[in-house]
């Protein structure tokens, strides 16, 4: 039984120390206050009983400050039609991989799985090249005329100009994320049972009736999945927001950065990203559930 | 057979799926491609080509602050990938064989949630615990990177030898038991050299995700600890620099040899064996 | 098949597995001689497996015994039991060749190499797999990688042998052959042999005893002969082959005979039963000991008139579904000694069944 309780007890610990403690820590800067040098302290021995004073004042700036409440939906926003369009692109893709012929999959997959290799960092960066004016993506989109359709839903704001706009900002996130939203999808089509589509063919459907009535809900663990897989982390996005973002795309990443870094208020940092946990708290039971569920089927 | 028409006949499917696909990969491809092409261009500007020239290679060289980085970061990796790999094996093991043992949901939760938690959340948490407890870790650097970097392969670690240990017959682990293999012997002759690519692949991902790591490394790094990819960040800040392009460049080019030479290797290990188990159901029934 | 008479080389006392409340096995006592081969028999989820299990150590019995040649085996983990297991799937080590499959269990004991080496090749040489030695098992064919496995279960000269499902993965062609192989070598070896299955077949060509299992519990133990043709229960008779299950009422209760009223036929049983006259019973009759005539047979007792509702044609026999006039159906197996028979019976014939005054078991449970 000892082997037992070390290799359990060995990350248990670790994951208790450097994951749960830190979270606590989180809570406990979120109700205090910046004094002149650090934070205040919220415990207090005070005739020899312990007095503790929870200042409410970063939430309550959070919650009557628009611009904090307007970071928090403008992440939302942004994170959903990240979702949305990996979604978009990402399954005819994965699904395309998936029917693909058996010994062309492998190449496939390690095709989609490179650029996850390479710095992701680099990749973001790569954009900005390509969509400053002159760049080859913002002169393949002028030459499209699809301006006219981007400043009308608010993607950018001045024709031609496609960096640090929301445009801009989306398709860094989109680019980012979508193998972690193919990758899901993959193993979920590539596991159907493709007989399942001749027995419905056999029954009177036609190709089109199949794949919505048959292999999308098959699918549905795979869309869950990846769009746990992409949504919960952009919400909370930095890098790609800071590169590609601008002044009109506030994502709470930044605010929590500039809070911390450039303001040098860890109470307040701390109260934003507890807001930031629990707005992320039911996609992230969701993807948890989603993943013990997928241990037990395989048992 | 349906006698309605199908809506798309087998043909238009089929183009439609290669055009989809050639696409796709061109919109993951086409930035990794314009970072290597500009990587050569003279001009600074990635808008205009000014010529041929190998002049961001020969001035890498010679950046100080970009090598140091670039050695710190290797290291950090190293260190972080391996435990890592050690850590997601005992989490792997405990959630495999284990089925019941008190807090094992909460154990679970805590595995997967650094997967999708947010950067900016585990990195300001980490750092306050670290400056809580700045006696016994010490001031920001290195080590305080590292166990960051470790949090977050933790993760990855634990998917990839859970899947692999998962699909493994236990049947195997008990005929070692059954043939006078105690515990430890069971381990270290049967399911380690079973579970072996798996944590080959694990510390490869997780090398590279430490490699590329920006947001925790910058909530928990000190002055002289910078990693390549905070320099590389912060020169991105301030706009596009010719010098990244050349960087990424020769990371690109690395990864590149690297996963094609080992997905070749995989995929003719694959046909051999699979040729092997053919000759010997064919041979003998 | 030679049984030396100590009695009791293993005995399972009392043995009860509890999962939750639910009883895999239920108070199961058998005793097994020393170089049996013993077979425990029964459906999935009758609690076979897990009593092997038990035996092999990977359980550990809620309450019983399980004693090896006078030694207690509780407590004591797989690794330290003089028993070895073939498993299902076989369980090669697959990054091992098929030699150091074998001595694999031979290095845990710290043998010195030289022995090691000696009785590797004795094992590769029982089982025919000389010249396979240096390949890894996914490079043999499955017939193969089972007798890998019987040769790395012998090598360390088990005391108890232990075959989960031996001939499960095979196909019928090759279970023929190797059913008979595989009892030569554990006759030649000499080892006690306790084999789980759910094949009848497998069971009663194998083992010298059956204990047939239901629910967690042993319904009978026995010879392969005993257990057909005197089965204890309602369910036993069932289970194993085929029978014909006639329920009646004693009429006549005698030291030496027995008369049984069914509903369709009467019954005259050659032998004294346990019991008293109007005790409800069930009469057992294998559907090989039925003739079929067209002509009445003689006697009052043991026959009974249909019609041929169903016939299945097996090649070397064919089984008549009879119907019965309280609606009843009976099956009738008759071997095809003919390769031709004009009068042969077909559907809607009408047939006289009749057999004789031995052929029935009669069952009160």
């Amino acid at each position: 039984m000892r082997g037992r309780t070390l290799v359990i007890g060995v990350p248990f610990a670790w994951l208790m120390l450097f994951f749960l403690a830190p979270f606590l820590i989180v809570l406990n800067y979120s109700v205090s206050e910046m004094g002149s040098v650090r934070p205040e302290n919220i415990y207090a021995v005070v005739d020899g009983a312990i007095k503790l004073t929870l200042k409410y004042s970063n939430y309550l700036s959070i919650a009557g400050d628009g611009l904090y409440f307007k970071a928090y939906l403008s992440s939302l926003k942004y994170a959903a039609i990240t979702t949305v369009l990996c979604l978009t692109i990402g399954y005819p893709f994965a699904y395309f991989m998936a029917r693909a012929r058996a010994t062309l999959q492998p190449a496939l997959l390690m095709l989609v799985m490179l650029p996850f290799w390479t710095s992701f960092l680099l990749r973001v960066y790569a954009w900005k090249g390509l969509l400053e004016e002159g760049g080859w993506v913002a002169r393949l989109l002028q030459a499209l005329h699809l301006d006219g359709l981007l400043l009308q839903t608010g993607m950018i704001a001045a024709a031609g100009k496609y960096m640090n706009t929301p445009f801009s900002l989306v398709i860094g996130m989109t680019y980012t994320y979508l193998p972690f939203m193919i990758l899901p999808l993959y193993a979920a089509l590539a596991k159907m049972d493709l007989r399942l589509l001749e027995a419905a063919a056999d029954l009177g459907a036609t190709p089109w009736e199949a794949f919505w009535k048959i292999t999308v809900p098959l699918s549905k663990a795979g869309i869950i999945a990846g769009s746990m897989l992409v949504f919960i982390p952009c919400v909370g996005e930095f890098v790609t927001p800071e590169l590609l973002g601008g002044p009109q795309t506030l994502m709470i990443g930044r605010v929590l950065w500039d809070e911390f870094f450039s303001n040098n208020d860890w109470p307040m940092a701390s109260s934003v990203a507890v807001v930031l946990i629990l707005l992320i708290v039911v996609p992230l039971a969701v993807f948890n559930k989603y993943q013990a569920e997928a241990q037990e089927r395989s048992r | 057979m349906s006698t309605r028409r199908a809506l798309f006949s087998p043909s238009f499917a089929i183009g439609f799926g290669r055009g989809w696909l050639t696409a796709g990969f061109v919109f993951l491809y086409l930035p990794i491609l314009t970072l290597v092409i500009y990587s050569f261009n003279k001009s600074p500007l990635p808008t205009v080509w000014g010529g041929f020239t190998l002049d961001w290679y020969v001035k890498l060289a010679s950046d100080q602050e970009m090598l140091g980085g670039l050695w710190l970061s290797l290291q950090i990796a190293f260190m972080s990938a391996t435990t890592s790999v050690v850590l997601g094996c005992l989490a792997a093991f405990s959630l495999v064989k284990y089925s019941r043992f008190t807090g094992r949901t909460l154990f679970n939760g805590m595995v997967n949630a650094p997967l999708v938690m947010p950067e900016v959340i585990v990195g300001l948490s980490l750092l306050l615990l670290l400056v809580a407890l700045q006696s016994v870790f010490g001031a920001r650097g290195m080590m305080t990177i590292w166990l960051g970097h470790v949090l977050l392969g933790m993760s990855y670690a634990t998917v990839v030898v859970q899947a692999r240990l998962q699909d493994m017959n236990p049947q195997l682990e008990e005929a070692a038991m059954d043939l006078g293999a105690r515990p430890h012997q069971v381990f270290l002759l049967v399911t380690l050299p079973l579970i072996s690519q798996a944590l080959a692949s694990a510390w490869l991902l997780t090398f590279s995700l430490s490699l590329d790591d920006v947001v925790v490394s910058a909530f928990l790094s000190g002055p002289g600890s910078t990693t390549m990819p905070l320099v590389i960040f912060s020169r991105a800040r301030l706009g596009l620099n010719p010098s990244v392009n050349a960087v990424a460049t020769v990371i690109i080019a690395i990864v590149a040899v690297f996963v094609t030479v080992a997905s070749v290797l995989i995929a003719r290990a694959e046909r051999r064996r699979a040729e092997e188990v053919n000759a010997a159901l064919r041979a003998n029934p | 098949m030679t049984v030396q008479q100590n009695p009791a080389f293993l005995q399972i006392q009392d043995v009860v597995k509890d999962f939750d409340g639910v009883k895999a096995v239920d108070h199961v006592s058998i005793d097994i001689a020393k170089g049996e081969i013993f077979a425990l028999l029964g459906s999935s989820g009758c609690g076979k497996t897990t009593l092997l299990r038990m035996l092999a150590g990977f359980e550990v019995p809620t309450s019983g015994r399980i004693v090896l040649d006078g030694k207690d085996l509780a407590d004591m983990p797989p690794y330290g039991r003089p028993i070895n297991m073939m498993f299902q799937s076989y369980a090669l080590f697959p990054h091992l060749t098929v030699w150091d499959n074998i001595a694999f269990g031979l290095r845990r004991d710290g043998m010195p190499k030289d022995q090691i080496a000696a009785r590797v090749e004795a094992m590769l040489k029982l089982v025919q797999l000389g010249a396979y030695a240096k390949r890894k098992p996914h490079q043999l064919s499955g017939g193969q990688q089972q007798r890998v496995a019987l040769a790395r279960s012998l090598a360390k000269s088990p005391q108890l042998l232990l075959l989960d499902e031996p001939l499960g993965a095979l196909d019928k062609k090759l279970r023929e052959e190797t059913q008979i192989e595989l009892v030569n070598i554990v006759e030649a070896v000499g080892v006690t042999c306790v084999m789980v299955t759910h094949d009848q077949e497998e069971a009663m060509t194998m083992a010298s005893r059956i204990a047939v299992m239901s629910e967690g519990r042993v319904l009978q133990v026995g010879a392969p002969h005993d257990i057909y043709e005197t089965p204890a229960t309602r369910f036993v008779a069932d289970f194993i082959g085929n029978v014909n299950l006639m329920d009646g009422r004693v009429l006549v209760d005698e030291s030496d005979h027995v008369v049984i009223e069914c509903a369709d036929c009467s019954h005259y049983v050659g032998h004294g039963i346990t019991g008293t006259a109007g005790m409800p019973v069930a009469v057992a009759v294998r559907p090989e000991k039925i003739h079929l005539a067209r002509e009445m047979p003689d006697g009052e007792y043991n026959r009974v008139k249909g019609v041929v509702k169903n016939l299945a044609y097996f090649g070397s026999f064919t089984v008549y579904h009879l119907q019965l006039p309280s609606g009843a159906m009976l099956k009738v197996s008759q071997n095809n000694v003919q390769r031709h028979r004009d009068d042969a019976l077909t559907w809607n014939d009408e047939a006289w069944a009749h057999w004789s005054r031995s052929s029935q078991v009669v069952l009160t449970q």
